[in-house]
Order: structure tokens, then sequence, then C-alpha cells
């Protein structure tokens, strides 16, 4: 059933991207027909943004063609994309909170009136959009509701009205539910129906299997930059599809654990979590052990770092720091508690990038434990040299290391704190191999030392190859745990909801 | 069509909550009956018609810059050049007339045509080479002030009898320059609604990179709104020169720059743009005048007047920044169990 009775509306053919020299997007294919629902899905990181903003017109493709319609296109700019009737939802919306639906929908396009109405007809803009609310059946909607006033669901269907006032051909929607509570998932279910009973094709970008299986006709699936396969939603199942997303070989090499770690007694247990994000974390972690964290984007992995440091705290259930109750209000509290954070973005919130290796290295000792600031920091060049930093002195400013070397500096300033739970969110992120590696034994490394380590990675093999035990997050909850060495097909299941695995028994919202 | 559930009341359509600048009306009226009641407690009267003038005329003059401070504020930019550019078209304007009543219209062409240039040049500087525009008016006034202090030490120029007639016409209790003003702000208002360059000041000024997305020209909106800032800035400096009768250089020292940030502020548009109109802010100078009629009145020290503004000032802009308290946020995934229907619960539950 491969499209020969219908020419595809959108035909990408071997499209292939970089960024500053590593291939993101490899040959990749993707041929989306009118009136369908297509998926996309593929793991963190396995090229499906990319391939949308190529689209959008955000980036611009290295190699390969894409024709819309038939005729060959090649958008510089996001307007292009959208006058060509190629619109996008992203997930940051690209709305004006303080105007008014309708004023939103025809930003940049108002229509003029005559006579009486000369100037911009506000009338007009209102009576259009209303007329294309009712089309989608949302006469709930007044189109002269400013846009703040409204929640997730309804800021969606403002984008896609917007499109639609545009003449769109194929929408595309990047994780649409991500941000959605139950009922309004209904609503972009009736949304995503009624545009392709209107002949819009919808490129739909999800994690969520469940959704995929609802709604899509056919589904890609990217892997690591490169095209998995297209395959007819009703010719498979959860299980395959979650086989073609994972199982890459193995390329990194993990140290080894390293000798004379034992596992010792509970050094931060967390019970009954919640706040905003969270619900019901339980986390034990003892001496000398690794715990992973893993789950999609969005799924809570941050929100846990953030609320064990004191930035968007616990506000339900009970935080043990060797055994004593800690109330974590601060990160300065954190710090005191003997917490460590090596944050997931290390140039904004890690470092001070005009200061020099050693101010950065001082920081955390200078700031939360001033009196023995000084004893400790002789440590510092013992750590430097063992996290083999490069760096042509201690006094150079940090911004010129490489990003390698710059997590060298991260982790040396927590370090010096000699914190007893360090939680290390996505430590390898846009580093070297030779510098993941160092990153990795200086974990095995803490571990030996007996401190208890929480470990967030979006790279599953990292979590998997580190990890004594994986804890696998899906909307805030954790869906399951796993033991290291886990198959990552079984990790993707949880992270994605489709194994029925020990914690599936928990109803999706 | 079977679409019960996206009946759900989710857009709340209707009547609207009172906007910000309704707030603004119902504080000068709050002002208003409050200075009167006091100044009425000391056996005195707040609206006498001298003091109606009084406080008509310095609104009509704050209100020419704010309206025009208005525009330059929703784009999210500053202008702190206009106070320099009212002495700048005081002068111009007064010189060009140089006392003969045939040559007024060349002088409010001249005053337009200068100011228009200043305002573009700052318009220019920030939306072309990027520089900030605190920097960029800041700078600018600068340079129009060491310009105006090197040619000119004292008043210059001559304004003709006929234009002086446009400081001091009163019709009743309105003076024609609040008319002017009045009419300026009408036209603001339509400019803001009608136009798209007007509209997009809004867009631009709430998120260019939006604007930028659905194919405004960014630069546009911005350009204008320091042209037109600089332009009503010197319908101000007319003003003062007719008032006057001559070309003033040290209106600069009046402090007109930060007064009409704040008047504009106090109208409810956000510093930070995007949202807010000229409505507002005629009603935040007319607090502000008020308040300063009222202090006369009850013959508050000068000094101590300044503290009380300034008061006023940041108490109204943190009233409005608690009325948009999270509004940006992502809604929490798991939102704290409300806090107030289970007390009623319990409250209605203990009496039965």
């Amino acid at each position: 059933m491969t499209g020969t009775a219908q020419a595809p509306l959108l035909r990408m053919r071997g499209v292939g991207k970089s960024f500053l020299g590593v291939p993101v997007l490899r040959d990749v294919d993707l041929q989306v027909r009118a009136g369908e629902v297509h998926a996309l899905v593929g793991e963190n990181g396995a090229g499906k943004s990319t391939l949308m903003k190529i689209l959008a017109g955000v980036h611009r493709a290295d190699a390969g063609t894409v024709e819309l319609g038939g005729a060959r296109v090649d958008f510089d700019h996001p307007v292009r994309a959208r006058e060509a009737g190629v619109a996008t939802v992203f997930q940051e919306f690209n709305l004006l909170p303080e105007r008014t639906v309708a004023e939103n929908v025809f930003l940049g396009r108002e229509p003029r009136g005559r006579g009486l109405r000369a100037g911009v007809d506000a009338r007009a803009m209102e009576e259009e959009t209303g007329r294309l609310l009712e089309e989608l059946g949302l006469t709930a909607l007044s189109p002269r509701t400013p846009v703040r006033a409204l929640s997730v669901a309804e800021q969606q269907i403002v984008e896609v009205v917007k499109a639609m006032a545009q003449s769109a051909r194929i929408i595309t929607m990047d994780e649409p539910t991500a941000a959605l509570a139950g009922a309004e998932v209904e609503l972009l279910y009736r949304l995503v129906r009624r545009l392709q009973e209107r002949g819009t094709a919808v490129l739909y970008v999800s994690h969520r299997l469940q959704e995929i299986f609802d709604l899509s006709d056919r589904i890609t699936v990217l892997k690591d930059g490169a095209l998995a396969g297209t395959v007819d939603t009703g010719a498979t199942g959860h299980a395959g599809l979650i086989r073609m997303m994972v199982g890459r070989p193995v390329s990194a090499v993990f140290p080894p654990k390293a000798e004379g770690t034992r596992t010792g007694g509970v050094r931060l247990e967390v019970s009954g979590g919640g706040n905003r994000w969270l619900d019901g974390i339980d986390l034990r972690v003892r001496a000398g052990e690794i715990v992973g964290l893993a789950g999609l984007q969005g799924s809570g992995r941050t929100e846990v770092a953030h609320a064990l440091f004191g930035i968007d705290r616990f506000t339900r259930g009970e935080l043990r720091i060797d055994g004593e109750r800690v109330a974590v209000r601060s990160p300065r509290r954190a710090v005191r508690s003997g917490l460590a954070l090596v944050s997931e973005d290390r140039k904004t919130q890690g470092l001070a990038l005009h200061r020099s290796v050693l101010d950065n290295g001082r920081l955390v000792l200078d700031a939360v434990m001033p009196l023995r600031s000084r004893e400790r920091a002789r440590r510092l060049p013992g750590l430097f040299s063992s996290l083999e930093l490069v760096a042509r002195s201690p006094a150079q400013e940090v911004r010129f290391l490489s990003g390698g070397n710059q997590q060298k500096v991260v982790l040396a300033k927590w370090l010096a704190a000699a914190p007893s739970v360090v939680v290390l969110d996505e430590p390898t992120r846009g580093i070297d191999v030779g510098a993941k590696h160092a990153v990795y034994t200086l974990v095995r490394r803490l571990a030996a030392e007996g401190a208890a380590i929480v470990l967030i990675s979006s790279e599953l093999p990292e979590v998997i190859g580190l990890a004594d035990r994986v804890l696998v997050l899906r909307d805030g909850r954790i869906a399951g745990e796993l033991p290291g060495g886990a198959a990552e097909e079984s990790v993707m299941g949880l992270a994605v909801g489709a194994a029925p695995a020990r914690a599936g028994g928990e109803a999706d919202r | 069509m079977s679409a019960p559930a996206a009946q759900r009341p989710t857009a709340r359509p209707g009547l609207p909550r009172p906007g910000t600048t309704g707030l603004v009306y119902l504080a000068l009226l709050a002002v208003l009956l409050a200075g009167a009641a006091l100044a009425a407690a000391r056996g005195q009267e707040l609206l006498t018609t001298a003091n109606t003038v009084d406080l008509l005329t310095r609104s009509s003059l704050l209100g020419l810059v704010a309206i025009g401070q208005t525009l330059v504020i929703l784009c999210r930019s500053l202008d702190l050049s206009v106070g320099y550019v009212m002495a700048l078209s005081s002068v111009v304007g007064a010189t060009a007339m140089a006392g003969q009543g045939s040559r007024i219209w060349l002088g409010v062409a001249a005053v337009v045509l200068v100011a228009g240039l200043v305002g573009l040049a700052n318009g220019l500087i920030v939306t072309r080479l990027k520089v900030n525009p605190f920097i960029t008016t800041l700078g600018m006034g600068l340079i129009i002030k060491g310009y105006l202090d090197t040619r000119y030490k004292g008043p210059a120029g001559d304004v003709p009898a006929e234009f002086q007639l446009f400081g001091y016409t009163r019709i009743g209790v309105v003076p024609l320059s609040f008319a002017v003003m009045a009419a300026v702000a009408v036209l603001a208002v339509v400019f803001l609604r009608r136009t798209r360059t007007g509209v997009h000041m809004y867009a631009v000024g709430g998120d260019a990179e939006v604007a930028r997305m659905s194919g405004v020209r960014a630069d546009r909106p911005l350009l204008a709104a320091h042209v037109l800032c600089a332009v009503t800035a010197g319908l101000a400096g007319l003003l003062i020169a007719a008032r006057f009768g001559t070309g003033s250089t040290l209106v600069y020292s009046s402090g007109y720059e930060l007064e009409s940030i704040a008047a504009v502020v106090l109208g409810g548009t956000y510093l930070l743009g995007g949202r807010g109109g000229v409505g507002g802010t005629v009603a935040g100078v007319l607090v502000l005048a008020t308040l300063d009629t009222v202090f006369n009145v009850l013959g508050v020290d000068p000094f101590f007047k300044d503290v009380l503004r300034g008061t006023v000032v940041i108490a109204a802009v943190a009233l409005y920044a608690r009325r948009q308290v999270d509004r940006a946020a992502t809604p929490p995934r798991f939102p704290p169990p409300p806090l107030l229907p289970p007390l009623l619960h319990r409250r209605t539950g203990g009496r039965p």
C-alpha cells in the first residue's frame, strides 16, 4: 500500500543536515499524502525536530530535496514556508498573549476595509476567525478573547486556525499533547481528525504510542538521524515500533566499576515526593550506588533534579539525606545538606563564563562554606589534574575552554565541596567522546568514594551502561524500575507507556 | 456535528473584566474625590476655575510628550531624549517664527521636520545599529543639550502674539492646548487600532520574534514610534514657546522624560511593551496633574510632593504586576489542591 494511487503532497528525499560538522540527519526520505495523518517518531535526538524545522524553513537542508505538490521548494525563512502552505505548530507558541485570538490569527496579514471601516478591519478579522473556528466545531472559543486567557490546548487551536487562515496544506505538530491534560487531548484528537476531513495533511511528531496508534495512518521512524522505515499504522504494533526506534549497536564502552566500590547505607531517600510537575516520586540511593533516571523529554527528569536541589522543591513527601530529614528550600540549603547538582545547561547555570578556571572552581566553596573555603580550595589543583583538565592556566577564562573542559570545571567546583549526593543532569551533553569517557570514569570514582549518584541522561546507552538501577519517568511519575544493563527496548517501552511493566497498572490520565 | 466536549465553555466570552485602562480612570476618579474631600475638610475648594485651568494646561504639556512615549514603550523601546527635543523645538519654532504672524506655519513645519529627524535618527540607531534604546536616546539627549548649551545662552527667538494664543486661549475651562492634546490622543488611538503599523507596534513590543515569524517587518513600527514620539515632543516644545513667548532652552531640566514614562506606566502600559494604550496614558497624565493640584491646594512641601508622586507610581506598578503574576507560566501538571473550596466546604458543613 505504498502511495501509487495518489501522488504525495510532500516528498522529502535524501535530506541531510549537519550542525558544526556533526551530522544530525542523513539521507532521510519522507512522503506525506493529502488528508493523511502521518506520525514522525524516534528517540530523543533522533532528528525529528531538525527534519521538522527544515520543512518549516527554520533550518536549510545541506543535502536532499523537498517537493510540495510536485514542485520543488527551498524555504529560506519560516514566512516563505507559511506562504507555500506549510504550517508548523511548535511547542513554544508563536502567539502574542496580550492580543486577541483574531488579532493573532491575522497577525502580519491584517485585512483592510473601505469607507467607514477604512484601516485595519477588526470586524472582518473576527468574523473570519469565527467562521474558521466554527468549521472546526469549536464555537465555544471567542475570537475576541485575549490569548493569555486560553488554556494550552486552546492556544494550539489558535495556532491551527492561524495556519488554516493562510490555507495551509500541511500542518506539522510538534508533540502537541506534551503539555495537555486528559480532557484537552480529546479536543486535540478531534481537531486533527477535522483537519484530515478537510484534506489537510498532518505531520504529527510525538513520543506517545497511544496517540500515534489512535490518530495516524502511517508512521515514519527516525533513528540516530537516519530513516529507520515508514510503516502503515495498521500493519504494526507497539512492540514492533519500539524495536524500530531503538536497538542500535552499543558504540560507547563504559568503564567498569572502580575497584573497592561497595554499596553502603542509604544516603538519599525520597518518599512520595511531588510538586507542580512531579507526583509520587520514591527514590532511594545508597552510598556507592549509581541510579539512572531515564525518560522522554518533558517526562520530569530535570524536574526531579531541580526538586532535590531546592530550585522547584518538593511540596509533598519527604526528603532524607544520610537518614536525616531535610527541608531543601533553596540551592544554598541543598549544598549545605551535602547535595551537588551538575546542571543540564553548563553555560547558563553551571559557570561564570567570564571568570577564571580557579574562580569557578571556588564558586561553591566561597559562596556556601566561606569559613573553610581556603583549606578546601587546596584540593582544586589536584581535582583539575585528576580530571585531566586542559587549560592554559588556572587564570584562563572558562569561556575559552572546550565544552568537555568546561564540564570538568563544573565537576571540580562540586567535588571541592565533597558532596554526599551528586545529581548529574545530562553531564555529557555536547562534549566529545574523550571528555565523555573522563566524565564516566569520574562518576565511577565518585561512587567508589561512597557518594550516592543520580544520573540523568537522554542517551539511553549511557544510563543503562553506567547505572546500577534505572528508574523510568513518564508524565511526572515513575513508570517503572529496571536493573542496570537492561535492554534499551524495555526502557523505551516504559518511557512511551507501551510495555505492561510492573508499574504499568496505573491508568494514564 | 457532534462536539459536545468541545462546547465545554473553555473560552470566556461576554463581559470583559474591567481592563487596566478602566482601572486607571477609576483611580483618577478616586484621586479627584479624595482630593476634593481633603480640600473641603480644610475649607477649600479643589476644582476652582483657576485650579482646573492649571490642571488641564499642565496635562496638555505632559500629555503630548506621554502620548509619543506610549507608542515607543508599546514597541518595547524608550525615549529619554524627549525633554531635549522639547527644548530644541521651542527654540527652533520661536526662531523660525521670528515674531511674525505670517511665519507661524514655517515655525511649525520646521519643528515637525527637526523633531522628526531626531526621532528618525533615534529609530535608525536602535533598529539598524542595535544600540539599546536607553543608551541611544540618552546619548541623543546629550548631543542636543550640548548643542543648545553652546549655541544659545538664554531665551531665543520670538513668538508672535497670534501663536501665543495657542498657549492662553481657552473655551470655558478647557484650554486650547488641552483640546489639541486630546485631538492628538484620539489620532494616536485610531492609529494604533486602524493602521497596520499601529497594530504591529503591539506585536513587535509583545514578542519581536513572533512578529517576525508572522511576516511582520519588525523595524517599521519601531521606527514609526520613534519618529512620532519625537514629533509629539516637538509639539510640546511649540506649546512651551507659545506660553513663554520665546524659545526656552532650559526646559530640558524639567524632567519630562521621566515624568512621561511615569505617566505611561501609571496608565497601564507595560514598560516591557506589547500591552496598553494611549487612553490609559491620558488618564495617567491626569492623575499626576490632579495630584499636583491637590498638593498645591493642601500646601504640601514641594520636595515632599516628589516623594508622594514617586510612591504613587511605584504602588500603581506593583498593583499591575500582581494582576499578571504567573500568566505566562505553563500550567502545572499536578496543580496544588485549591485552598479555598475545602475551607468553604468545611464551613458550610460545620453549620447544618
